[in-house]
């Protein structure tokens, strides 16, 4: 990404010849090639000096207008030609250019009456992880998609998405992405491919396919399915492999062993009152996991009148979301959860359940018990969710309860499965491996994944792959691992440039739409598949409306234009299905917890590692943790001090006091510390990363580090934790020893502090008091602070006045936030915020304009209450930047905002040091890469691109709410008047849109029809640091918690705030 | 007004002090402290280069580091937020406070009558500009875009904007580019007599002429010394309150802002205070081996050096003072804010700070009570410099230490300088000898006409001690007369 000024030159070379007809110049492109394949550094400045003694580069070079020059007389492609121009200077050689695509996709908000140039349109498509859709309507400027929004109608988005998708433009645009089909790591052609795959086919044939294998990731499009049977028709012997290294293994054994089939289970949270989440992190990205949260959330977001509340348990080992936003956690080692479960199934009475030997602790008897309680006080209205990494016996459990407490149809819903052939990918992987080892394989075609990096490493693919398959291929975005280990690479064409389909998690189908041509020629596995079929030239389009032609009824092509604008196909939805329990199935003894456990989990920013290349997420603050650039050995102080036999006792950290400050801060300096794991056999040296609210004897990795082969981000970041997973093990077992290696590391973390220090800046509520007195929270606070229940806050000034005018204002909802930070990667998407490295970070320069603070508070170190706050700028009425700045470069204006003049800036810093809130950033070096061509092309063009020196902060997207205005004047005049209205829902800002629990609104305050001005108006409504006088319009709204009273009278020693 | 008051003709209080060895003449004291500047390039003091080689140096320390922070940007330095403040504002703010000293003792002490002043004025005012040259570059160099660093001017511009008056920042520019002309004026002017002296004392013919056009026709006729007068007076009248508000304004960029730990009223009077306070410590911690490198004994006293040293004991007091109550108004806000900053100034991570300023600033400087530590020459070095490092830290507390933590914990970070900013302050020091060490060379460093009046005024005192022998009550009247006259 900064790297290298090779990649500009070759690409600028390559660009010029791109424009050249190919035929005529095809031999030259290869001479070319040729003479700079291999060159680095100044050998290639050699290099590109003898070329350009070449005849027919000079000749390339004279003619400026090389392709296409005649087309300028003829009116209607001067416009394309136009347009291709613009595009080659700007993409500088990225091969295949910027027309739109040749086939007809239709824009699901503006239609293209005439594209109005500047005015970007929408497009309907999916983004997926590990297969499952998230329904998007991407935005389009002028031929770029440059921003991923939600797509309302769209079951897996319900409104929202995760992170991963809002990253997926900068993925998109990623310079490292591989530009050129590779064999033996030397530069090839599609056609040599399919040649030389044809030959290698041909002597599969004889065999019916017996030497034939392919490993795709978690299929869910029907087209790709539908291709692969056709596959495995032609070559009965072939076997099809699927493996996902965060896969849902445990969930299909889970419901064949509670069932006996392959069903689906799907959660309705919002008919759920009590849910119990036994170490499942379903408020974290995942199949569904906008749907749930956004379920979820609703039944949180309180006001003063609302009768009823959820109310969420989890039990889990290691920290999440989803434990952050429970009314009750428990942690447990994830060994343990298993016994836990027996345990509840037991106090519930379930025919055929006994407690298991393992007896519960007494925090776990308590719990337990007030928790069996409280479900069958909600039969039918409440939920057990098993988590995917918990074994199949807890999910058979967890369907058995359910059942019990009349869930089912309810709360939980079965259905057919929405992957196309559901199955254990933990096996098929291993078998796959087997399969290479015995000699079986001779062509392995690899669609996606990155199993040479991410397979368990007792499997050792890589080498494997490498020494005994003699054909393979890897369809990859990136030349990674697995490319380099087979023998051929097609490069991938990303889902913004191809098209496709997918079902999201309940099954309903979607469809992807490219946005762009293949930046960089990419194929689809679509056309990978037509080529193992025989048809190595089909159009990917061409191949996806076949699917579909005689499944969608009427006319085709109003059908189609239909589905292109909704994005999704109505009807697709998996069938309900009604499975009858087996009782045998939750019999069986439950393996004994490990005296010291491991656990695997999916990196909350870079998932398996597949985004590892990514700045953005990269660079993104871990929910919980906070840590960036790095993964590191998570535990809780607790496991830390008898580990490393420190000399504290927890007990000495508790109470606040100076004392326990000063041991804070001395326990805080063994973070980075590095460990060497012994697991199974393996070892991995990680540094330590303290986590409060870990449960004890338990470590926690993320997967997803120390790629290889990921590119200029995401190469040697971290340690690569899949190399001591083993496929018996995938989550979660005992630790052989920990030792001390003597040597430190250096973690960075964008939050160092704990605690809040008793101040009020997180507001707690809980729901029975709140509904009694919904003043309750703000009462307590005011007469702690300044002795009066109702005290008001006193100024000379007068009253700021906008009557007559928009007043922008915001709110973030703590009640409903679970930290997930899809906003925040909105937010850099949106605004173009660099990315400034791990080193910049450490020094304390990170430039998200939204961040997410975290709070531990509460006594209890081994179980804290976790607070997550959303802080961007708070848009004061009497901004304290502003006062200070001598050039006036942030100022008011006369709607209130408090607006950034980037080009006004001299850079003081004035405003940042007074600033109480911390979120106004600095471009202390020249952060935005202004010279790699494709991430010009992923910016937003409405936002200004801001060089060094200067000073920046959230905007309330203040592009959007000119559009806005702009629109709503043009609206205005049209009708003959002066007055124009914004509706309340024509500005969403990037966060807003991107939330999937709704927790931010944005709007216009001084409308009181507005939904800010009626949630600003709820009595749990604040300003943070109200006592300074600054009157934020940014304001938040107390989290209220709803606890169960049996567990609440025993918690009531843990204090509200910090 | 037609008749000024000529100041300097009138004799003195005598306070039975004195400040001349005997045995000095007119001549004597013109070619003591003449020839320094009148000697020939080939036969400058070894020492002088070697001083020079090294003040040029650091020099160009300066100009490495400036050069590289204008080719990356601020990034360079340690800063970062919550710290958008450091070593650049601290040095700022350190250099500016240097420069007070010159100032407080060529225009109060002027117009006070303290005729001590005579043999430091001209270095001390020297230092100050010197001080205020390495101060000013602060401001510049710590924006993020420094070549836009004439939009805080208010000035006629296409932008239709002007700068924003409500900023300190923006007082900033007024008050110190005010303080510079002043202070340059004002060094410049009281240098007219003594180039004349060294234009007619030059035997080189270019000297002669390069003197005699800074002299600007300086003939010394009773009409020139008049017009002296009244500038001296005038620009003494303008300075004076330039000593209070200049640092009182900087303080301003402290004050006005809520940090806490900033927000602090006391904030003017202890900053000018600070200043006096730190520019006597580097004032003796210059001029005490200059004295004693070109034999100026004669002319800078032990009594000067006591008297400084009195003069740092008092502002040091005074500094104390601010400190207790910055712990006062923290204690007695009854905002948690301001009373977490004094538990972190205590026992945070930057404490070492807080108790190493109140180790110099405050423990330091008691000796000074006695006249015997006032005397001592190492004694009054070591404290000068411990002095000069305590103000130092003063500001690190002050911008550091607040900034590091205020209000929301989430964002609290460190501060750890980077050898950019070290390099960027040793380099100002760079500046800073390099011009002292060139002013020395081709400058008067004591002010001979006043030197010279001051011995006119000891031979005068000499006369009337001898003829107090023989009556001691009209003695007692004439001492009292002139002031009563005033």
């Amino acid at each position: 990404m900064r790297e290298p000024s090779r990649c500009r030159i070759r690409h600028r070379a390559s660009g010029i010849i791109n424009v050249m007809t190919k035929s005529k110049l095809t031999s030259d492109l290869d001479a070319v090639r040729a003479q700079l394949h291999n060159a680095r550094g100044p050998q290639l400045w050699r290099s590109l000096d003898q070329m350009a003694d070449t005849p027919a580069f000079r000749d390339l070079v004279e003619r400026e207008f090389p392709q296409g020059a005649s087309e300028l007389n003829d009116p209607v492609s001067r416009r394309s030609f136009l347009k291709l121009m613009g595009a080659s200077l700007a993409l500088a050689g990225i091969s295949g250019c910027t027309y739109m695509p040749r086939e007809k996709i239709t824009p699901f908000i503006n239609q293209p009456l005439g594209r109005v140039p500047g005015v970007p349109l929408y497009y309907a498509s999916s983004v997926l992880l590990n297969g499952f859709a998230t329904g998007v309507l991407v935005r389009s400027n002028d031929g770029r998609p440059t921003k991923i929004e939600p797509n309302p109608q769209h079951p897996g988005s319900a409104g929202g998405t995760d992170l991963f998708v809002q990253a997926e433009i900068l993925t998109m645009y990623d310079p490292d992405r591989s530009t050129e089909v590779q064999n033996q790591g030397a530069t090839s052609t599609w056609d040599a491919f399919t040649g030389a795959l044809a030959g290698a086919l041909q002597a599969q044939s004889a065999t019916g396919g017996a030497g034939l294998r392919l490993l795709t990731t978690t299929v869910t499009s029907p087209t790709l399915a539908s291709q692969i049977s056709q596959l495995q028709t032609q070559y009965p012997q072939a076997r099809w492999y699927q493996y996902d290294p965060i896969n849902r293994d445990n969930v299909y054994e889970g419901a064949r062993r509670a069932f006996g089939e392959d069903v689906t289970t799907r959660y309705d949270l919002s008919k759920a009152q009590v849910v119990l989440s036994l170490d499942a992190d379903f408020l974290s990205p995942g199949p569904g996991f906008a749907a749930y949260a956004r379920a979820f959330a609703d039944g949180r977001r309180v006001r003063k009148d609302t009768g009823e509340m959820n109310r969420l348990y989890v039990v889990e080992a290691s920290p999440s979301s989803t434990g952050a936003t429970a009314d009750h956690r428990l942690p447990l080692q994830a060994g343990r959860v298993a016994g836990f479960a027996q345990a509840l199934a037991a106090k519930l009475k379930l025919p055929g359940v006994s407690a298991g030997a393992e007896q519960p602790g007494e925090a776990a008897t308590k719990f337990l018990t007030a928790l069996a309680e409280d479900l069958e006080a909600h039969k039918g209205r409440s939920l057990v969710i098993a988590g995917d990494q918990q074994p199949p016996i807890v999910h058979a459990l967890a369907h058995a309860i359910n059942a019990e407490l009349g869930n089912v149809g309810s709360t939980v819903i079965y259905t057919d499965p929405v992957e196309a052939r559901p199955t254990n990918q933990t096996n098929e992987i291993a078998s796959l491996a087997n399969e290479i080892e015995a000699g079986t394989v001779q062509v392995l075609v690899m669609i996606g994944g990155n199993p040479a990096y991410n397979a368990p490493g007792d499997l050792r693919f890589a080498e494997r792959l490498a020494a005994k398959v003699p054909f393979s291929v890897h369809l990859s975005l990136f030349n990674d691992e697995t490319s380099s280990g087979a023998t051929w690479h097609v490069p991938a064409a990303h889902s913004l440039e191809s098209w496709s389909d997918a079902r999201a998690y309940d099954g309903t189908a979607g469809v992807i739409q490219p946005l762009i041509q293949p930046l960089f020629g990419g194929k689809t596995s679509h056309e990978v598949l037509a080529a193992l079929l025989g048809q190595p030239n089909v159009d990917p389009l061409t191949i996806v409306q076949g699917y579909w032609k005689g499944k969608v009824s009427g006319d085709f092509v109003a059908a189609w234009q239909n589905i292109l604008s909704n994005g999704l196909i109505d009807g697709t939805k998996a069938a309900v299905r009604t499975p009858t329990l087996k009782e045998e199935g939750l019999a069986g003894s439950i393996p004994a917890p490990g005296a010291l456990e491991l656990v695997f989990r999916p990196d909350p920013s870079i998932w398996d590692g597949s985004y590892a290349n990514n700045g953005w997420l990269m660079e993104l603050p871990r929910p919980l943790t906070k840590l960036v650039w790095d993964n590191a050995a998570l535990m809780s102080p607790r496991t830390a001090i008898t580990l490393l036999k420190l000399p504290f006792s927890v007990d000495q950290l508790k109470g606040g006091s100076i004392e326990s400050q000063h041991y804070l801060e001395q326990i805080s300096a063994i973070n980075g510390k590095v460990v060497r794991l012994a697991y199974n056999g393996g070892s991995i040296d990680l540094p330590i990363w303290l986590l409060p609210g870990h449960a004890e004897n338990s470590i926690t990795v993320n997967l997803g580090y120390g790629r290889r082969k990921a590119g200029n981000v995401g190469n040697d970041i971290g340690v690569d934790a899949y190399a001591i997973r083993t496929s018996g093990a995938p989550w979660f077992g005992t630790i052989d020893s920990v030792s001390d290696t003597g040597t430190t590391y250096l973690l960075v973390s964008t939050q160092d502090h704990w605690t809040m220090e008793g101040r009020d800046i997180y507001r707690v509520g809980k729901f029975e008091e709140f509904k009694a007195d919904p003043e309750y929270i703000q009462k307590e606070i005011h007469k702690e602070e300044f002795g009066s229940e109702h005290h008001q806050f006193e100024t000379l000034l007068p009253a700021p006045d906008y009557a007559g005018r928009n007043a922008w204002g915001m709110t973030f909802n703590l009640s409903a936030c679970v930290g997930c930070n899809a906003c925040v990667i909105a937010c850099q998407a949106e605004n173009n915020i660099p990315v400034i490295g791990k080193e910049q970070v450490s020094v304390g320069r990170e430039m998200q304009w939204l961040r997410i603070d975290r709070y531990f508070a509460g006594d209890d170190l081994d179980n804290p209450d976790t607070y997550l706050m959303p802080i961007a700028c708070m848009q004061c009425e009497r901004a304290p930047c502003e006062l200070v700045c001598p050039v006036a470069a942030t100022a008011h204006d006369i709607e209130g905002l408090n607006n950034m003049v980037y080009n006004r800036c001299v850079g003081t810093k004035y405003c940042s040091n007074n600033c109480p809130y911390k979120v106004r950033r600095f471009n202390f070096l020249q952060y935005t890469d202004i010279s790699t061509a494709t991430l010009k092309l992923a910016r937003n063009p409405q936002v200004t691109v801001r060089n060094r020196g200067v000073m920046e902060k959230c905007s309330y997207c203040v592009q959007r709410i000119s559009a806005a205005r702009i629109e709503a004047k043009k609206t205005a005049v049209a009708a003959g008047t002066e007055v124009y209205t914004i509706g309340d829902d024509a500005i969403i800002t990037a966060c807003e849109a991107a939330c999937p629990t709704q927790a931010i609104t944005f709007g216009d305050t001084n409308n009181t029809a507005s939904r800010v001005a009626s949630w600003k108006s709820e009595p749990h409504n604040y300003s943070l640091l109200q006592e300074l006088n600054t009157i934020p319009r940014t304001t938040y709204l107390a989290r209220i918690r709803n606890p169960f009273e049996a567990l609440s009278a025993a918690d009531t020693v843990k204090k509200q705030e910090g | 007004m037609a008749q000024a008051q000529p100041i300097r003709t009138t004799s003195q209080p005598d306070t039975g002090e004195t400040y001349l060895l005997s045995g000095e003449t007119y001549t004597s004291i013109s070619s003591v402290i003449g020839d320094v500047p009148l000697t020939a390039p080939l036969k400058t003091p070894r020492g002088w280069f070697l001083g020079f080689g090294v003040a040029f140096a650091l020099l160009m320390v300066f100009l490495v580091s400036v050069s590289w922070l204008f080719i990356r940007g601020v990034g360079i330095w340690g800063i970062n937020i919550p710290v958008g403040w450091g070593m650049d504002i601290i040095n700022f703010v350190w250099w500016i406070g240097i420069g007070h000293a010159g100032t407080l003792i060529s225009a109060i002490l002027l117009l006070l009558n303290q005729g001590w002043r005579n043999s430091i004025n001209r270095f001390a005012e020297a230092m100050t500009l010197f001080a205020v040259a390495c101060a000013g570059q602060y401001p510049i160099l710590h924006l993020g875009r420094p070549w836009l660093a004439y939009w805080l001017f208010p000035y006629p511009n296409t932008h239709g904007m002007w700068p924003n008056f409500r900023s300190p920042l923006d007082w900033d520019v007024f008050a110190i580019s005010t303080y510079a002309t002043v202070s340059l004026l004002f060094w410049l002017v009281g240098l007219i007599p003594d180039f004349a002296t060294l234009r007619d004392r030059a035997s080189n013919p270019l000297v002669k002429r390069i003197y005699g056009f800074a002299a600007v026709g300086w003939r010394g006729s009773a009409r020139h010394w008049h017009r002296y007068e009244m500038a001296s007076l005038l620009l003494a009248g303008i300075s004076t309150p330039l000593v209070v508000s200049v640092h009182s304004i900087i303080s301003l960029d402290f004050a006005v802002a809520q940090v806490p730990g900033w927000q602090v009223t006391v904030f003017p009077p202890y900053f000018v205070a600070g200043a006096v306070f730190a520019g006597f410590a580097m004032v003796l911690l210059l001029m005490i081996p200059v004295r004693s490198f070109y034999g100026f004994q004669s002319y800078i006293t032990i009594r000067h050096l006591d008297v400084m040293a009195k003069v740092m004991l008092a502002t040091g007091m005074l500094v104390v003072y601010g400190y207790f109550m910055e712990v006062f108004a923290s204690l007695y806000s009854s905002s948690k804010y301001e009373q977490y900053l004094l538990y972190n100034r205590l026992s945070g991570p930057s404490a070492w700070a807080y108790y190493g300023l109140l180790f110099c600033n405050a423990v330091a400087i008691q000796p000074l009570w006695f006249r015997r530590v006032r005397q001592n020459i190492p004694a009054l070095l070591i404290i000068s410099a411990i002095v000069s490092v305590g103000m130092w830290l003063e500001r690190y507390v002050i911008i550091v230490i607040s900034l590091q933590r205020d209000f929301l914990p989430s964002s609290w970070d460190i501060y750890i300088p980077t050898i950019w900013d070290w390099s960027l302050y040793l380099g100002t020091f760079g500046l800073f000898f390099t011009l002292t060490f060139l002013f020395i060379r081709v400058l008067p460093m004591i002010n001979i006409f006043e030197i010279r009046m001051l011995l006119h005024q000891e031979t005068e005192r000499a006369h009337r001690n001898a003829a107090r022998g023989h009556d001691h009550g009209h003695d007692h009247d004439h001492a009292h007369s002139p002031t009563a006259a005033d």
